[in-house]
């Protein structure tokens, strides 16, 4: 039942981005129109890529550092992702690949960084240093950023302002491709590791002795997910709330056991991306608001309520 | 045979500790034994349920599970072996008592599989052992203290392991539950062949239930062996700090705690 509850939404969320633009296209020619085959098609394929995989980090990553309010770019990445954007803009880096490969190496060098500061205890990855260590990090890069940015031309300037905050207007097959060759490897790690998740919700120590290969565990799920956030940031921008919501409201729906919430939080993330983007590209049109404007204007209030819910529960 | 446990000789200090957790264990429990090991706060109690079970590796000496090395059993293998109720745990979800018991049945599933009727039936089982089956359906945050030891003490039943080691499982209940899960756990070892090891500051229930008993003051055994050979208000008065008197019920060694003579009171 909620499967098939989800699988209406997501569809119809698919369906509606393809539908739906600036360009009215006759619902007869729609098949056979370039603009719905060459942009809207590989646009909402590859928000709902993007959305899922954001739902499955932000998803694995919270019972990671056991905290159920952690969103995937508060780990860092959506900061090195950010400098790494601004240094390809400010250098005149050409092509249009050159952006999102600067923001993956920018995102890869804050996972690194993260990564190294979580280790800094001695052989054990500490969670809880991951966390603060990401917040760090992303701090640290925001500056440089800002820095560059200070020194930029105008026309510059709104070119990285509007890619901080997300936006699919770069789709293409190519990139569709890419990110469905690219993102199921982290994802099949992660549901991989569904049931050491659910054990790691008890603390380490009671996962250890329920059977998990604790550390293991641990340095998969963070590479995993923070590769997937660096994959969806490089041909996106950063898209806040997805992440966090997201697994959220699954968990309401599906209760905690991963095996089922990262199906769900995949599903759920692709669909409301997808949603936000056409919202994007629709609202103001022939304008378009970056979609991690949309993604924020529906998810702080979502992120209100469940807030509330948790401190009273 | 192996026993299911054995340490021997074993030696640990933390890093950068002043002095060593533990100095020179030996300690070995078998199948259909109730083993408990009692001592003061910071005596080494918990360090050494850590290093029985491979989760610290000793400096000088040897912990074997089964005959092997504790370290080096993969923590799947040793989780079928071995049941652990820990002494601290926090849920970060909520949860009903029949995922948290069903979380024991997780070694037992491969990777991909979803559970089978055995492991309904294992979990099943272990409720009832427990007398919990009517907890199953409430969410452990409305369990009383004693209702969710019971429960944690059924999620390690569902490992269906060999051994069960409990680190004080008796603290912060009542009477008739303190009782209660010390009954149980001796019908278990009676039933059902387990080896038991139980950490616990219980030191009259200890005496009462367990068949060998292991004294520890600052990480150093000070007695072990049979109960009325650990429990004699010299070793008692001497590792505790404090005058005693003991009693004998049921042929075993039960202490009363007096009170101190007045002009000693500071």
């Amino acid at each position: 039942m909620r499967w098939t509850l989800l699988a209406i939404v997501a569809a119809l969320a698919l369906v509606l981005s393809v539908v739906l633009g600036p360009a009215a296209v006759p619902l007869g020619e729609l098949l056979r129109s370039d603009i719905v085959w060459n942009l809207r098609a590989p646009r909402a394929l590859l928000a709902f890529l993007v959305g899922g995989s954001l739902g499955v980090a932000g998803a694995g990553l919270q019972a990671l550092v056991r905290n159920p309010l952690a969103d995937p770019f508060l780990l860092g990445l959506s900061g090195g992702a950010g400098l790494g954007a601004v240094v390809a803009i400010a250098l005149h880096l050409a092509g249009p690949w050159a952006l999102p490969i600067a923001a993956f190496v920018g995102a890869l060098a804050a996972l690194g960084l993260v990564y190294r500061l979580g280790l800094i205890g001695g052989a054990s990855l500490d969670p809880r240093i991951l966390l603060l260590g990401g917040v760090a990090i992303g701090a640290f890069a925001a500056a440089i950023t800002t820095a560059i940015v200070s020194l930029a031309d105008a026309a510059e300037l709104r070119n990285v302002f509007l890619w901080l905050w997300g936006g699919l207007s770069g789709a293409s097959w190519d990139s569709v491709l890419l990110v469905a060759l690219y993102a199921p490897i982290p994802l099949a790690v992660l549901l991989a590791a569904s049931r050491p998740l659910d054990l790691l919700a008890l603390g380490e120590e009671s996962a250890g002795y329920l059977g998990a290969d604790v550390e293991a565990v641990k340095r998969r799920v963070y590479l995993a997910a923070s590769l997937l956030t660096a994959a969806a940031v490089a041909v996106s921008g950063v898209i806040g709330f997805v992440g966090l919501v997201v697994p959220h409201i699954s968990r309401l729906v599906w209760g905690h056991r991963h095996r089922s919430l990262l199906p769900a939080a995949f599903i759920g993330g692709g669909a409301l991306l997808a949603f936000a983007d056409t919202l994007a590209r629709t609202v103001v049109a022939p304008r378009e608001l970056p979609v991690g404007v949309v993604t924020a204007l529906i998810g702080v209030p979502v992120f209100a309520l469940l807030l509330r819910r948790w401190t009273i529960a | 045979m192996n026993p299911l446990l054995q340490l021997s000789g074993v030696r640990y200090r933390y890093p950068g500790a002043e002095r060593d957790a533990l100095t020179d264990v030996s300690l070995s429990v078998a199948a259909r034994q109730f083993h408990a090991v009692l001592g003061p706060n910071g005596s080494g109690k918990t360090t050494l349920v850590r290093i029985a079970l491979g989760a610290l590796t000793p400096f000088v000496g040897r912990a074997d599970v089964d005959g092997r090395s504790a370290s080096t059993w993969p923590r799947r293998e040793l989780a079928r072996l071995a049941g652990v109720v820990p002494q601290r745990e926090d849920n970060l979800f909520p949860q009903r008592v029949r995922e948290t018991v069903l979380l024991g049945r997780y070694p037992h599933l491969s990777l991909w599989g979803r559970e089978r009727a055995e492991d309904r039936d294992a979990v099943d089982r272990a409720l009832a052992a427990c007398d919990a089956q009517h907890l199953a359906e409430r969410w452990l945050w409305t369990l009383s203290g004693g209702e969710y030891q019971r429960v944690r003490v059924a999620r390690a039943l569902a490992q269906e392991p060999k051994l069960l080691v409990l680190d004080e499982p008796g603290m912060s209940l009542d009477l008739k539950h303190a009782m209660g899960l010390f009954e149980l756990l001796l019908g278990l070892v009676e039933t059902q062949g387990l080896g038991v090891l139980m950490i616990t500051h219980e030191l009259n229930l200890a005496a009462r239930f367990a068949d060998s008993l292991l004294l520890l003051d600052a990480g150093r055994p000070v007695a072990s062996g049979a109960p009325s050979d650990v429990l004699t208000q010299q070793t008692v008065e001497a590792v505790f700090s404090w005058p005693v008197a003991m009693q004998t019920v049921d042929g075993r060694p039960q202490m009363i705690p007096l009170r101190q003579p007045k002009e000693s009171r500071a």
